[in-house]
């Protein structure tokens, strides 16, 4: 029972950090039908971004380790959001009436640029993040301890994906995003400003997958300039499973996958975790082409 | 004058869709430009909201120069269009989609005034609106789409082919909502392929072909005129 309670957090853990990564890959999909590939590296600048700002910073002793965290997990997604900005302007603007081709062309550039930008400053070896940041507590939840960091996590992106639920269902900008991925040219009939609008979601994509960059530093404690592909790739993975282009889609394929993997590592095999994972994927397209949640993607042809 | 086109062209590529067409639209007229399917009345309407750039030429309202302002500086102008196909948002509730068409006006009384007055123009709008706009039938969605563009409280609205596709009656309706519409003081540009009927509404009309203003009178010369009947009204009735 409480092997399969640690498997069970540990995977909703997971699964939130591959669903904030996830949302990036859905929303930028949901507006320009384009795959950024240079996300996942931009997860790994929020990890590297919030390395160094802890430790030049050390703003969890200035102002205690919870306020200090969070004022760091502010300035890392405001940080990765401009840059996601940048390297829309940069790498995406100059090709949108170009065919889809070169755009994916584009995006796996970035990717590369990225990565070794990241090499390049930090070197190739894996950093750590200073110990002890946060309480290395374990609480105990009916009778089964669980590290405090674990729920935090959970809390955390449970938390950023409901905002971001809200933000996109009931605001009017949120009205706005969800109308220019469904028909770009009305959207702008309505006097929306649809450049505005990717900004925008090349702000908040990147700014969570920032987020998660420093969650997974401050979970695992190392981190690597590669680390961008693996996380990338399952993300983008649980963003199709929960079909891409939809925001709950991502939300659920996450935790989903996060909890497939960490089970299946449990009761099946370590080494075939990512086999899985990937064999589940084919198992639901297979039945759901459009992924879980997907029909709404399909409808808006 | 209220919207004065000059010598507009538009290109798509390397191909000229509008030849250096004249349109002038007065302070509470409804205007009908007609013309058969690839004309060119679709384009006219996206240069004049800002979708299309133009290659020469000026689009004028009340004197400023409208083709030197991006699309949603013009729907701020009091420019809103009804476009061709409706282009409702089907996955957004009818309620959505016409708080969308309010999306440049901040203030929520005039908001709920100009909702109050659509949902008189068209009360199965009111019925229907938590519904997704998809699951709407076509005439329905013909009327969100006019409804939308009414909440961004139009000086000028643009139909383009509102008939399109629709049972008779339905078409009745529709168009005497649009004269409703005209009549509390909004000027109207109707595009149609349905002649006869845009011909009975509009006060004054124009006719396409390929890319070029053919013919500009008021719309009872139209409607007795043998080219027109010939061309466009199936002959003489
Ligand atoms: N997106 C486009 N790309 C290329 N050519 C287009 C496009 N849209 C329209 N055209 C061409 O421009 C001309 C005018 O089209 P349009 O304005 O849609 O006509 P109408 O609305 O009168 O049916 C046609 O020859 C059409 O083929
Ligand atoms: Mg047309």
């Amino acid at each position: 029972m409480e092997f399969f309670f640690q498997q069970l957090t540990n995977g909703l853990a997971i699964g939130g950090i591959y669903a904030l990564i996830a949302l990036g890959y859905t929303m930028v999909y949901g507006v320009l039908k384009l795959i950024n590939f240079a996300h996942g590296d931009l997860f790994t600048m929020g990890a590297y971004l919030g390395l160094t700002l802890l430790t030049s910073l050390a703003l969890h002793q200035h102002l205690g380790a919870f306020p200090g965290v969070i004022v760091l997990a502010v300035m890392v997604m405001g940080l990765v959001g401009i840059i996601g900005i940048l390297l829309d302007q940069a790498a995406y603007r100059p090709l949108r009436e170009s065919p889809r081709l070169s755009a994916v062309v584009s995006a796996l550039g970035a990717s590369i640029f990225f990565q070794n930008l990241v090499m390049m400053v930090y070197g190739a070896k894996y950093q750590y993040y200073p110990k002890n940041i946060l309480p290395k507590t374990v609480i105990t939840i009916m009778g089964l301890p669980i590290p405090l960091m674990r729920i935090l996590i959970l809390l955390t992106s449970v938390f950023m994906m409901v905002a971001l639920y809200l933000f996109i269902q009931k605001s009017k900008v949120g009205t706005a995003i969800r109308a220019a991925a469904i028909d770009q040219g009305a959207a702008r009939l309505m006097g929306i400003n649809v450049n505005r609008v990717i900004m925008l979601v090349f702000f908040i994509g990147p700014a969570l997958g920032g987020a998660a960059g420093l969650m997974v530093g401050l979970y695992y404690g190392q981190i690597n300039f590669t680390m961008g592909w693996v996380y990338g790739l399952k993300a983008f993975t649980a963003a199709i499973l929960g079909g891409i282009g939809n925001i709950p889609g991502a939300m659920v394929g996450g935790i989903l996958l996060g909890l497939i993997e960490s089970l299946g590592a449990a009761y099946i095999s370590l080494a075939w975790k990512d086999a899985i994972a990937f064999c589940v994927l084919i198992a639901i397209l297979i039945v759901r082409p459009t992924g879980l949640l997907g029909e709404r993607v399909a409808e808006k042809i | 004058m209220l919207l004065e086109i000059k010598n507009l062209r538009v290109k798509y590529g390397n191909v000229e869709a509008l030849h250096g067409i004249n349109i002038r639209v007065e302070e509470g007229e409804i205007v009908t430009i007609l013309g058969a399917n690839g004309a060119g009345k679709s384009t006219t309407l996206n240069a004049i909201c800002g979708l299309m750039k133009i290659s020469g030429g000026e689009i004028l309202f009340r004197g400023s120069p409208l083709h030197k302002m991006p699309a949603d500086q013009i729907v701020k102008e009091g420019i809103t269009q009804s476009p061709e196909g409706r282009r409702v948002f089907g996955t957004l509730t009818v309620r959505e989609n016409l708080n969308l068409g309010a999306f440049t006006i901040n203030d929520p009384r005039k908001n709920k005034k100009n909702l109050d007055w659509i949902f008189r123009l068209f009360p199965r709008l009111e019925e229907r609106s938590g519904q997704l706009a998809g699951t709407l039938s076509g005439g329905e969605q013909q009327m969100l789409a006019i409804g939308r563009a009414l909440m961004g409280q139009p000086r000028i609205l643009l139909l383009d082919e509102p008939s399109l596709g629709l049972a008779p009656i339905l078409v009745k309706t529709i168009f005497d909502t649009v004269k409703e519409i005209n009549k509390s003081g909004v000027t109207v540009v109707l595009v149609e392929q349905n002649a006869r009927v845009a011909l009975k509404l509009a006060h004054r009309g124009y006719v396409m072909e390929v890319g070029n203003i053919v013919m500009e009178d008021s719309a009872a010369s139209l409607l007795s005129n043998p080219d027109v009947q010939n061309a466009y009204l199936g002959g003489k009735k």
